[in-house]
Parts: C-alpha cells; structure tokens; sequence
C-alpha cells in the first residue's frame, strides 16, 4: 500500500524546494521535517491556537489546515524569513526582544507571522487594534501583556525602518 | 493528529472537478478546508479522495449590483469582509462575516464551504436564510439553483447531491426601507456562538412593516423566525418581548458544556430585544430619518 | 566597577534564537528519527480481554509494535510511585503499556514505531483490543460513595486519608461567639503548555550508550528513571533538556510511558526515535489538577478573627498516584496563608477516579487553599457587616512575628515555617492600587448607569524554593569566557538570563560573557528539577556560591601573579586588578595559569607550560588544589522560603446576559529581591491570564462514561488575548529572605494561585448589590451558571 507520493515545488522565504509528499503531508509537516524549517511550531493541528501560522503570499493562515500539495505554486513566508537582508532581527522580533513579548516561545513564531502582516495592513495600530491583530493566538505564557506592548513597539521600528529608507532614497 | 490517506485530484476545470466527484462515491471537496482540515486531522472523517477546487477559474469573485451580493466559490471570507460594494449593498453580510471565527481562519476559509457545511452554530447559514440567499451548484445535468429555505435539511446535512459542487451564494440587496443588525455571544471572542441573533427590519415612517430574525446555535438546523407580527409595528418594550416569546416558540436550544437550554434561550431573548432595536434604527437610519 | 545586574531588567538572551525560529525544542531535533505512535484507552474502565496487532506487521514502514506482553524486566514493573508518604496507604502507578486493565481514557495500551506520524497512526487502526468494559467512577462524589471501585483491591476508592492540626480547632470552634460552614468546590483544569510531551532517543552502538532529549522539567529524573527500567549504568545514559514550550508542573511527572519506550526502542532499533505527543492526547493522557471538595467549619470573634478552623476536603487523583500527595498537602497547608487562626484542623482523603492523573499545575494545590481560606474570610466579613480587608488585616502574621511556625508539616517533609514577609504593609500597597477605599462611589456611578460591579480580594503565601538541592559548575575559560551549568531545566522562565546576571555580578564579569547551561546530565548530574517556584532560590543560589567559590581561586591565582594581597584585588568586566594601580590580569590569563601544562597548543598556553610557571621546589597543583579555574558548589536550605502576594479584581457582572468583564485587575507580589523585574513581572502576567483561565473558562467536562468532552482547544477554552485584562497593575515588595545569599523567594507560579478566590469574591460583591444576592461556592464559574444561579435564587427568594 506504497503511498502516491507528489512532486511538488514549494517556494519558502524566497527559496525554491522540490520536495516529494504524499497528499496527506499537511503543510506545518512539510516544512518542519521535509524541509527542516522547525521555527514553525505545531501546537494543536486544529486550527486553534496559531502558533503554525505562517503566510501565504503575505497573508497569515494556518499551516496545519493547510496541505503542503496546496502550498505549491504560492509564496509562504516562516518565522526564519523575518529576519532582516543583513540577518539583524527584523521589527516584529526585535520588539518582542525588547518587549519580552516571549517566555517559553512555543507559540512566537505565529505571533511573529501574524503581527509581520497585520502592521503592513495597519502600520499604526492602537492597543486595542493590537488585541484585534493577535486575537486568534493563544499563548500560555505572558498573559497577553508584553505582547500587545511588542505590536506597538513593532510597528513604530517598522515605520521607522520606512522613514529611513524614506530618507536614504 | 494526522489525516488517514487519500487521493488528491486538484482538477482545473469545473468539468474534470463533477468527473472527479460522478466518479469517487467517498469524494470531498476542498476548498478552504478550515473545517474540513480538523476533521480529516482527527479522522473523523477519512474521505477516499479529495477533490481541490482551488485550480478551478473564476470561481473567486465577489460581486455586488443592485440585485445583491454574489460570492463566487473560491472567495475568502476575507475577501468578502473587505469589499466596500457588499457592505453597501447588503450590510448585514460584513456585519456577520467579522464574527466567524478568527482573521487567519478567514483569510483561507471560504464563505461558500461555510455555507455548504450547513453548521447551524455558523454564522453564514443563518444569514443567508435570513436574507432568503441562495446557492448555486453545478452537477452532472447542469447548474441548478438552491434557495436558502431547501438548503438546510439536517444537522450539517444540506440538500447538496454528493457529486454537485456550490459555485457560487446569493446574498439579495437590503430592501429600501430596511435595516439590519447582528450581533451574537461566544464563550471566548471569536468561538463559536452559544447565541447570536441577526435581525432584518424594514419600516415605514417610525412603524415596522416587516421583521424578521434568524439564530444560531439554538436550533438545529438554520432557523429564522418572522417577528412582524409580534411586533404588531412597534419596538417598544412590550412588542420585543413578544417578539422574543415568538421567536422562543420556533427555537429548540440544547445544553451543552459551554451553556444550558435556559441560559442559550434567555440569550436569545435578550438578543432578539437588542437586535431587532439596532435593526430597526438603522432601517430608520438609511431612510434618513432618526428615532 | 561594573554595574550591577542583579535587579535590573535586562533582556533575554534567550529571545535571539526564540525570535529567529532557531531554538531547539525537542521535536526539532533528530529529523531523521523514526516517530512513534501510542493507542490509547478509549474506555475510562475496562479489562482488556485480548489485543491483535497482526493487521499492523502488514503495514508498510511500521518498525515495531509493542503491547504489556511486550515488555521484560523492570519495564514490565509499574511505573514508580516518585513521591511515597507513609498516609499513601494504597498508592498506584500504571504500567508503561496497560496489563490486563484500562483505567482512564487516553492510557496507553499500544506502541507503534513507524517511518513517519501518519504511517504510525495508520497502524494504530489496525490493532483490535477487546475489551470487557466496568463501570466507570468519575467525579468525587461517586468516588466517595464507592458504589464501584476504580481499583479492587483499594477499598472506597481511598488512596490516602491525612490529617494535621495545630491546637484543638473543634473546641475553639465550639467556644467562638460566632460560627459558619462552607461548602467549596473547585473543578478539574490543567497546565496545557503550547508544546506537549516529547522525547527523542538515539542509541550509540559503539560507545553502549543512550542519549534522551525530552521535554521535561527534571533532566536528572529522567535519566535515573531510564537508566533504571532500562538496566542501564547511569553512566550510559545522557539526558538533555532543549527549549521546552512551558511545561507549569505536567512535565515534572517521569517518566512517562513514552519516556520510556521511546528510549528502549531506539537501543532496539538502532535507530533514533521520537515520540511527539498531540494535543488530544495531551488532554488524554498527560495530567489534570485542581479538583477538590472542602468543606469548612470555623469560629471567630467579634472582630473576625479567626479562633478555630475546621477543614475536611476530598480530592480527586484521578486514576493512578505517581506524584504521591503533593497537591493536596500542599491545599492542607498553605490554606492558611498570611493569617493565624487560633486553632486549626484539616484531613484529607485523596480519592481514586477513573479519570487521567492529577499531578501539580502551576499553584499545585494553593489555588484551592487560597479559595477556601478567602471564601472563608468573606464569609466571615459579610457575617458580621465588617470590610473586607479589615478582617483579613485582624488575622495576619505580624512582621515582628517572623520566623512564623504555623505548626504543621509542609509538602517537603519539613515544619511549616514562614522565613519573612510584612503582609499588613502589603495589603496597604493593593488597596491603594485598586482604590479599594474609592470603590463605593465607583459602584454607585456604576450602577448609575445600570451596571453592576464588584470588587474582590484575596492573599496568599506561596512555600518556594524547597529542597532537597541544587547545584552549580561555573568554568572560567582561558579566553575569559564563563560557562556556567545547573541541573534544572528550563521551560521559558528566561534562566539563561537571570542566573547569567548573578554570575556577572559575583564574579565582576560582563553579563555578554556568561553563557549558562541547564537541563543537561552531561554538564551536571546531580540536580533535582523545575517545579514549586525553586529554579531562581535553588539554583541561583547555587551559582551564586560556585561563582564564589571560583572567584575566590581566581583572585588566589592572581594574588601570586600580581604580587598583591587578596584583599587589595578587585574584577572589574574580566579583569583582575591591584584597587588603584594599573597592576592588572584578565581572567582568561589567570584561566591559563591555573591549569599547569606540558604541551602549548597556542600563544596563551605557553604561559603555563612547565618551564615558564611554578615555583619548582612545588607540586604543580598543591595538595588541597586542583586545576582549571573551575568552582562546583550546592545549596540546600533547611526548608521553603515563603512569598505572598495579593490581587484585587474589580469585574462587572452584566445585568442581562450574565457575562463576566475584568474592568481592573492589581497585585502587589513579594518575592524578596527581584533578579530581574522584567522577567518577574511577565511572570505574573503569565500567571494572572491561567487564574483568569481557571476562574472563568477552563474546565475538564468529563461525562458519567468517564469520556473528555471537551478535549480540544475549540471547546477547553484557554484565554486568548481578548479574555485577559487589558493591563495588570503591579507592585513589589521586597521582604528577603534570610534564607539564601541573595535574599530571594520563588515567583513562578505565585500569579495563579488568587485568581479563583479573587474572582469569586468580586462576582458575589457585584450580585450583592441585586436582590437576592448568594455566595459564590463553586469555581470556575461561566455565564451560564450565574444566570442560573441568579434565577434559583431568585425563586426561592420569591417562594419565601
């Protein structure tokens, strides 16, 4: 009962894989052990707690309802695609450093994911937008706080990253 | 957690999508997959194939003109929850879409699966019964249109033929005169309801012609209830309650661990109350007029 | 001289590799490794009359396959009873896969090792248990009544009945002006940790020796208890801790069955193996807490004060005892918190259920305590129509009465003694923060408006820090570069930076240059685990004294080198100087001195080859020394250090639909001096969000069958943001602790333990202000059941 297997290419973070999977290899698999991006973490695989979340063509879903044979043709950014070109941490890491926005860190990479796209949707969120952003994320934790204060702190470093490219040009 | 094997079609013409189906008696169908994932996940259900209409072509559209809003099968809730035109033309669409589950889930899930998984805790289901939506489906012997009332047939059963595909819903515009609101109560924000209410009402001067409401979470299949005549024209305190006595008599809630039968009917009560008000002032609101 | 880290906030070392997707937690490790897959119990109550496996030999990519009959030696034993107590008269443990019979759903019955997860599971299908289902006993109440036994040869389902008191509380109940009983009821809840259990085994053939990666909060347990059910020297055995997603007390239980089989099948296979738990079967087969019954009889004065206390409580285990009586010693002891009653009697029967195991979840035990001690203060307080806090205030241990015996016998074996605290200060602190004295005309401009809201308060001292030890290994390297191991493990509690910052402040160096180690028997093997609030006061205690320790050598080594007194030496940023000259040496320098050397490998070396160094007429290490600038060093206190705390809660109870919103949420928290604030307080966030949990959503809903209702996040309702307060008002108190060098008590799980009894207090102060109010006896507590509460009152109000 040799499984079929697919031949799919998947593009992550900007790099082309081809990888092999049978139709069942749901997405947060794929790129965990075929691909060995383990940042992307599982912490439910039903869709509830986020902590998979990574995005499709720049919008946050959910890798574990996701198949990887879906995946193909489309562009998924990971938690190891935020950092910055020269490899320095991008805003949103950078704030929840600042911030303590993380404790055990488990569920970071889908907080990262999820608020990397909802400051380009809203680069000046309020604390209340910033709950909004977050608000299908469960962290056990930090109790929230920390990282409503990293929402906000990471979009400021993004606009300001803006102003100086702003600048620059 | 992890789904039970199967094959995977991912078909790039409607035609090839209802061959694959008219072929594989256990086929499903993904399109979103935000709730069908879950279920394959936990091998409650193990389909023998899936069929992935992700490829299928204009499929995602979403459309309003002055008939109502047209939600073509691949449109993301998101999609559909952003349009400026759908808002306008049917403002109770948006108004429940903000409700269903949360973003990342809309952002991949579709409205048209939603429909069809015919949930009766779902907010969309109950929308389009209420607005007296309708679904459209393409089979082997052609398109055929679904109204919203024949839909429904079963707790997650719909009327949908295993081997039809939903192309596209039908949202009707809100009538001149009318007002819409919605609002619901979950255990956690962005949980399935214990209660929601959604209310469609259209008035004449300060007077309520007509008032209908539809509830999730309380029945067990979609359920919409006319108020107009409880209401006997008015929203005062006296015409919303029996409004909400009217609409207990149609209901059938349950206990379950999140919520009794009593509590989910008294929020059904006081939503009913609530939600019959905000319609009503915004039917009086659209028509220029105030309270 | 450098400044000083202890009590500063700084940031994470840990975050750098968090942020970027580059930690290391369990299920990242060993990509090639075969995964496992265990069927478990689908009945709460069963024997099992025979299971077939041979549909899964067929199955492609299937390794092994393993049942009871499968295992040999200590592995076909019970797994261990880790904690006995001489009142655990019928302790039970389950086997690492079930012989004969099932006793809670989720217990494993099956192991498989496949290629991948999906393969596994496929195979679990396959296998076909026959079962003869038994009736199932779920809850206390049916446990109690013991019309069916969840073990036979464990009469009324009673694992252990204890009982403790200080004085004669029935006599000083007796003779109190004033009486009152409470029944008290908290529910099943449970750690839930983003990442389950874990673990990776790889067996070297060549070197006969096993290298375990588990996610777990005790390195050292594990490798004991593999090495034991393994037949293995402890020698062969390696256990490494990596990031672990929060473990909040499930993962100090060891070893799981998978903690087990994992391992022996990789010395089977040859192969490496992982065993990566889900989350139905966390919810199924890892560990509950919280459920208990009390019920409280107490006497008090005209001032409130509290002459005798009364209490009997049952709690429910769940099917099998392998953490012994932690949790409910504990409930026994720390109910008392920051008062003194008179008198004070408690027993307890720890009762068996078919259920899935009870073992300590962040407050283990305190939660109940603090709720009955503080339903029982408000109880007091409403009886004689006297403020809330001013009864608590008549009832403290006063800060001049320190050390406080409370006369009973705590969870480590040792007296109940409470080092130091200054509660009365403490309670001015939260009153101020919550406005405590302003909240009546709050309440009325509320109600103005048609709200209702309440207040509520509840204290509570935290035992941290127990026993038996902990200890240090800190290596100054020859490049200045300090590494630094302790035993314990870490599961997010930022150790790699707190315990960096008192090695840096200890031995003069830059935070930058010390990197420590935890969790990992290679580096230390002597350690206990990560549990009860301890990791700072024990193991940073502990590298408080082996930082010590190595400074002294360093600065002895460099008193030679520099031709100067010890007393005169001062290190500054890694570098040891003569106070006021310019007469100095790093200490990389002096890490090469002290390790004398035959063979140069590079320029530093050759300082300390045989014809550059030593006088000698000498042995090149003296007697009494040793080489390398190394410092080992244990701290083991004679007993707990006591924190406490407290939180007040201002909710709004709405008037229609029952809902329950958080307007306010404050704590003031002593845990003696704060290493890092930052890290302390998101603690207390942490720790807040779980007793908003606990209070408010999260419940087991088991049915009468003994079946999980609600085993998933979709219906176990963990709070996300938007169930939490919108901010947490904090302030400290710092009370050392004269019990360590450093002056510092536990905070992990001091932020959970009030949730329940704050909550409580300021639905029934919200209710009071409706006719007819009625106390809150039960938590959590949902919507749902204040509507029905408020409607059963309301009609019995209306029959009178």
């Amino acid at each position: 009962m040799s499984e079929k297997q697919h031949e799919i290419r998947l593009r992550i973070n900007g790099t082309e894989h081809d990888v092999a999977v049978p139709a069942r290899r749901l997405l947060s698999d794929a790129l965990r052990h075929d691909l060995g991006l383990t940042g992307t973490h599982v912490g439910c695989e039903h869709g509830v707690c986020g902590a998979c979340t990574v995005l499709v063509d720049g919008e946050p879903m959910r890798s574990c309802l996701m198949f990887a044979v879906s995946a193909a043709g489309h562009d998924v950014t990971t938690v190891e695609g935020l950092a910055r070109p020269d490899g320095e941490l991008g805003p949103v890491q950078q704030a929840f450093r600042e911030c303590h926005g993380l404790q055990c860190g488990f569920c970071t990479p889908g907080f990262l994911t999820t608020i990397t796209a909802g400051i380009a949707e809203n680069p000046e969120p309020t604390e209340d937008e910033a709950r909004d952003m977050i608000a299908g994320n469960l962290c056990r934790c930090t109790g929230y706080q920390n990282i409503v204060k990293a929402v906000c702190r990471a979009a400021e470093l993004a606009r300001d990253d803006r102003a100086s490219e702003d600048g620059a040009a | 957690m992890k789904p039970a094997p199967f094959d995977y079609v991912r078909p790039g013409t409607l035609e090839e999508a209802l061959q694959a189906l008219a072929g594989h008696p256990e086929a499903k169908i993904l399109a979103g997959g935000q709730s069908l994932v879950p279920l394959l996940s936990m091998r409650l259900a193990a389909p023998a194939v899936l069929v992935d209409i992700n490829d299928l072509p204009d499929l995602d559209h979403v459309r309003a003109d002055a008939d109502g809003v047209r939600i073509g099968a691949l449109a993301r809730h998101a999609e559909v929850l952003k349009d400026a035109e759908v808002a306008r033309v049917q403002p109770l669409v948006p108004l429940a879409l903000a409700n269903v589950a949360h973003p990342t889930i809309r952002n991949r899930g579709t409205t048209v699966g939603s429909l069809v998984h015919a949930d009766a805790a779902a907010e969309m289901p109950m929308v389009l019964r209420l607005l007296d939506g309708s679904v459209d489906v393409a089979g082997p012997g052609g398109r055929r249109t679904i109204p919203a009332a024949e839909l429904y047939v079963g707790p997650l059963e719909s009327s949908l033929h295993h081997d039809e595909i939903a192309v596209e819903a039908f949202f009707p515009a809100l009538g001149a005169g009318s007002g819409v609101a919605f609002e619901e109560i979950a255990r956690r924000h962005g949980d399935y309801a214990m209660c929601g209410v959604a209310a469609v009402v259209t008035v004449e001067g300060d007077r309520v012609v007509s008032a209908k409401a539809g509830y999730l979470s309380v029945s067990d299949i979609p359920a919409v209830v006319d108020l107009t005549e409880a209401l006997d024209g008015s929203v005062d305190a006296t015409a919303l309650a029996a409004a909400a006595a009217a609409a207990l008599e149609e209901l059938d809630p349950e206990t379950d661990i999140h919520a009794t039968a009593d509590y989910r009917a008294h929020l059904a009560t006081v939503l009913t109350a609530r939600v019959v008000t905000a319609a009503y002032d915004d039917a009086r609101t659209r028509a220029g007029g105030s309270r | 001289m450098t400044t000083k880290m202890m009590g500063a906030k700084v940031q994470r070392v840990e975050d750098d590799r968090l942020v970027r997707g580059t930690g290391r937690y369990v299920d990242d490790v060993a990509l090639d490794a075969l995964h496992t897959a265990v069927l478990r119990s689908p009945h709460a109550h069963a024997r099992i009359l025979s299971i077939d496996v041979d549909a899964v030999l067929d199955v492609e990519g299937v390794h092994a396959v393993w049942t009871y009959d499968d295992l040999e030696g200590a592995m076909a034993e019970p797994l261990p009873l880790l904690i006995p107590h001489p009142t655990l008269t019928h302790g039970r443990t389950q086997y690492a896969l079930a012989k004969d019979e099932v006793n809670y759903v989720g217990e494993a019955i099956a192991f498989v090792v496949a290629d991948d997860r999906y393969v596994a599971e496929d195979a679990l299908a396959r296998i076909v248990v026959e079962y003869e289902p038994l009736p199932a006993v779920v809850g206390l109440e049916a446990a109690r009544t013991a019309a069916n036994l969840v073990h036979d040869d464990v009469p009324g389902n009673v694992g252990a009945r204890m009982e403790q008191s200080n004085g004669d509380a029935a006599a000083a109940i007796a003779a109190a002006p004033h009486t009152l009983s409470l029944d008290l009821k908290i529910e099943r809840s449970a750690c839930m940790p983003m990442e389950g259990r874990g673990t990776v085994a790889r067996w070297d053939p060549d070197q006969g020796r096993l290298q375990v990666w588990t996610s777990t909060q005790t390195s050292t347990g594990v490798r004991a208890a593999v090495a034991a059910k393994l037949g293995l020297d402890l020698g062969q055995v390696d256990v490494i801790t990596p990031d672990v997603g929060g473990g909040f007390g499930v993962k100090i239980v060891h070893p799981w069955p998978e903690e087990l089989l994992v391992p022996l099948a990789a010395q089977k296979l040859g192969r490496a193996v992982k065993f990566t738990e889900d989350r139905r079967e966390h919810f199924i087969s890892s560990a509950h807490e919280r459920a208990q019954e009390h019920h409280v009889e107490v006497g008090f004065d005209d001032e409130g004060r509290v002459l005798g206390l009364d209490v009997r409580f049952w709690h429910d285990h769940g099917a099998y005892t392998p953490y012994g009586l932690i949790v409910p010693i504990i409930t026994s002891t720390q109910l008392l918190g920051p008062y003194k009653p008179g008198a004070y009697h408690v027993q307890f029967d720890s009762l068996y259920t078919n259920t899935v195991i009870v073992t300590p979840y962040r407050g283990a035990g305190r939660p109940q305590g603090c709720f009955v001690m503080e339903r029982t203060m408000d109880a007091i307080a409403a009886a004689l129509g006297k403020d809330r806090a001013d009864v608590r205030a008549v009832n403290f241990i006063q800060p001049d009465e320190f050390p406080y015996e409370q006369g009973l016998i705590f969870q480590d074996g040792r007296e109940l003694t409470y080092d130091s605290g200054d509660y009365p200060a403490m309670l001015d602190k939260i009153k101020e923060l919550v406005d405590w004295d302003g909240f009546e005309s709050f309440r009325a401009a509320k109600a103005a408006e048609g709200k209702r809201v309440g207040l509520g308060l509840a204290c509570y001292v935290e035992g941290t820090g127990v026993g038996p030890y902990e200890g240090a290994h800190v290596h100054i390297e020859t490049s200045g570069k300090v590494k630094v191991a302790t035993g314990l493990t870490s599961q997010g509690q930022g150790h790699q930076t707190a315990f960096a910052q008192i090695v840096a402040d200890e031995l003069g160096v830059r935070f930058e240059d010390v990197e420590i180690t935890t969790g990992d028997t290679r580096r230390m093997a002597y350690a206990v685990g990560t549990f009860a609030s301890r990791a700072a006061v024990m193991s940073g205690s502990a590298i408080h004294l082996a930082a010590k320790r190595t400074k002294e050598k360093a600065l002895r080594i460099a008193a030679d080198a520099l031709e100067a007194d010890v007393d005169d030496l001062e290190i500054v940023d890694g570098v040891v100087s003569v106070k006021g000259t310019d007469s100095s040496i790093p200490l990389g320098t002096i890490a090469v001195l002290s390790n004398p050397l035959r063979y140069a490998f590079d320029e530093a070396s050759k300082a300390a080859t045989q014809f550059n160094v030593g006088d000698p007429t000498k042995p090149p290490v003296a007697e009494d020394d040793e080489p390398g600038l190394e410092g080992t060093d244990f701290y083991s206190p004679p007993r707990s250090t006591f924190a406490s705390g407290m939180h007040a809660v201002i909710v709004e109870t709405d008037v229609e639909t029952a809902e329950i919103r958080i307007l306010k949420y404050a704590v003031v928290h002593d845990c003696g001096h704060l290493i890092n604030p930052m890290i302390v307080e998101g603690q207390i966030h942490g720790g807040v969000a779980q007793g908003v949990g606990g209070a408010l959503y999260e419940r087991m809903a088991y049915d009468e069958s003994g079946q999980l209702l609600n085993a998933s996040f979709m219906d176990f309702l963990m709070p996300y943001v938007t169930e939490v307060p919108t901010s947490i008002e904090i302030d400290h108190l710092e009370t050392p602790s004269p019990l360590n060098p450093l002056g510092i008590k536990g905070a992990g799980e001091a932020g959970v333990i009030p949730g329940s009894a704050a909550f409580a207090a300021a639905i029934e102060d919200a209710e009071r202000s409706a006719l007819p109010s009625f106390g809150i006896t039960a938590m959590p507590i949902s919507p749902s059941e204040l509507f029905a509460l408020r409607a059963v009152h309301a009609s019995s109000e209306e029959s009178k």
